[in-house]
């Protein structure tokens, strides 16, 4: 088992009333890909959310328990969440170009971070669009409006601009749910060549990805984190009755 | 309109939708009869005074002098210099209202600027006199009574209906551009400021542009405290200078005029001119929200 990247320990998250994670508790290792996946109102958004501090700004919720990112506890006050968001980028379910050219929104995160000067700046540009496989396709087109590109280049582009700011780890949030089969296929290899060094938590928009790009797989329902292996077994040979039931198709 | 129904039409449908569509149209009708009417009473100004009068730097109607540079510029002054200020006030309070301020200060100042914009502007040109132009006199002018203090009462009249457009604007921005900023280590500032305002461009063009249409059209007020001199404001000091705007000389003469005189006809004529201005003033607004519409998605 390789290093661990994320520690989530005792996990417990409330919407005011409502629970939406209960005492989760799992590690997730560096440079793979971790599936979190379950039917809906599971908790694996609000996971993705918590690890870069996102709900932050929600108001009238709790969080109790602790997550550590390379062994530091990220909800300790020494925390310096845009940092922390720089090192764990995030890329959502809907592709939401930033109004503006596509060299704008790729180069937007490094310009907050005061990264300058025009040689540095076509060096991030093409380094973060080849890893996102979108470079070919647009690099005639840099300073067309994002908004003309298509889904899922808008799509790839989402995920070169979190790329661009070099994070160590990258959620997913159902990154294809809105992406045709090509599309699809084009964020999936992606998504492989970059876990050689980025270590990746994807949730996928099905089950059948979520078998295609898992090394390792964590199921949630309702809250709960009901069964957490290496991918290839937890779809092949799940222990737990719950899973084998969604997995089957049975309920969700 | 034919209903897809084979039972006979409905009575009370029929009778609703005939009162719908007669209030609808007659709607359209009055404003057309409107246009139509000033229409009728200002062209003739137009034919009847020379055109180098009409462009001439003077108005006096007694001398049968019918410069309306003046009154456009007076009138072109104030507006600017309003919007001038109430731009960056009105566009900072919303995004202190949508964006920063905690719950409890919103559902105060929300409902708070709301009202603002019922002050009947009798009681806004009131306080101008008594309270602003004491102090522009302090600042140095001449008068109290000066373009600058009716740009002053003017932003403030206008900053309602700005910050309410601005803010609603904002609040259509989507969440997930928050958080797709937050997410790439913006702070919340810089989210605000370099995504979720810009996102939310057009619609503030938008609340400008009602703002200015505001602003332009407004009499009572602006006539109370600008002093009323038809001169051209040409000059640097202009601003703390008298001026005279196209409402105010409709407003302060259109009571002593002689029906049908060329003088009345001018006055209209000027109505002409000022319902042009707003007229285009809406244009400007109406296609951003129409373009903002075409983009779809991206807004």
């Amino acid at each position: 088992m390789p290093k661990t990247k994320i520690n989530i320990k005792n996990i417990s998250y409330f919407y005011g009333e409502k629970q939406a994670l209960n005492n989760v508790t799992l590690d997730v290792p560096e440079k793979e890909i971790t599936v979190f996946f379950g039917p809906a109102g599971g908790g694996k958004t609000t996971i993705l959310r918590l690890i870069n501090r996102l709900n932050d700004l929600v108001e009238g919720t709790k969080l109790e328990g602790k997550i550590y990112v390379d062994g530091r506890d990220i909800y300790s006050p020494e925390t310096n969440v845009p940092d922390l968001r720089r090192q764990v980028g995030m890329v959502f379910a809907l592709p939401l170009p930033l109004p503006g050219t596509v060299r704008e929104n790729v180069l937007y995160g490094p310009m907050l971070a005061h990264i300058n000067g025009r040689a540095q700046e076509d060096e991030i540009l093409y380094r973060s669009l080849s890893q996102a496989a979108l470079w070919d396709e647009v690099k005639d087109r840099l300073d067309d409006p994002a908004s003309e590109l298509s889904g899922g280049q808008q799509q790839r582009l989402c995920i070169a601009r979190s790329l661009a700011l070099e994070p160590d780890v990258l959620l997913l949030d159902e990154p294809t749910s809105g992406l045709d089969p090509i599309s699809t296929a084009k964020v999936e290899e992606s998504l492989f060549a970059l876990k050689e060094e980025y270590t990746i938590i994807i949730v996928p928009h099905s089950i059948q990805q979520a078998g295609r790009v898992a090394d390792r797989a964590a199921f949630f329902l309702m809250g709960e984190l009901i069964e957490y292996k290496p991918g290839k077994e937890l779809f092949t040979n799940p222990q737990q009755e719950k899973t084998e039931d969604y997995i089957t198709g049975r309920f969700g | 309109m034919n209903p897809p129904d084979k039972t006979q039409r409905n009575w009370s449908t029929f009778f609703i939708e005939a009162l719908i569509r007669l209030l609808g149209f007659s709607s359209i009708g009055f404003v057309l009869l409107i246009f139509l009417f000033l229409l009728q009473e200002g062209i003739p100004a137009f034919f009847q005074v020379p055109l180098g009068n009409l462009l001439s730097e003077l108005w006096y109607p007694t001398f049968d002098l019918y410069g309306i540079l003046p009154l456009l510029l007076g009138s072109l002054l104030i507006t600017l210099t309003a919007i001038l200020i109430a731009v960056p006030l009105s566009v900072g309070t919303a995004v202190l209202v949508r964006e920063a301020a905690p719950p409890w200060v919103r559902e105060v100042l929300k409902p708070m600027i709301e009202a603002l914009a019922g002050i009947p502007s009798v009681v806004l040109g009131f306080l101008g006199m008594t309270l602003v132009a004491p102090i522009v006199q302090k600042l140095g002018a001449p008068t109290g009574l000066t373009a600058f203090t009716g740009a002053l009462i003017l932003a403030y009249m206008s900053m309602p209906t700005i910050i309410s457009v601005a803010e609603d604007a904002l609040d259509t921005v989507p969440k997930s551009y928050r958080d797709a900023g937050l997410s790439m280590g913006a702070t919340k500032w810089q989210t605000i400021w370099r995504v979720v305002v810009p996102a939310a461009r057009s619609g503030i063009v938008t609340a400008v542009m009602l703002g200015l249409g505001r602003a332009i059209g407004e009499t009572m007020a602006v006539m109370m405290v600008t002093g009323n001199a038809a001169r051209m404001p040409l000059s640097l000091d202009s601003l703390f200078r008298p001026a005279r705007t196209m409402t105010a000389t409709i407003a302060a003469e259109m009571g002593e005029v002689a029906h049908g005189s060329i003088h009345y006809h001018m006055l209209f004529g000027i109505g002409l001119i000022l319902f042009t201005l707003t007229f285009i003033i809406n244009l400007i607004a109406a296609s951003t929200i129409f373009k903002k519409r075409k983009k779809g998605g991206l807004r």
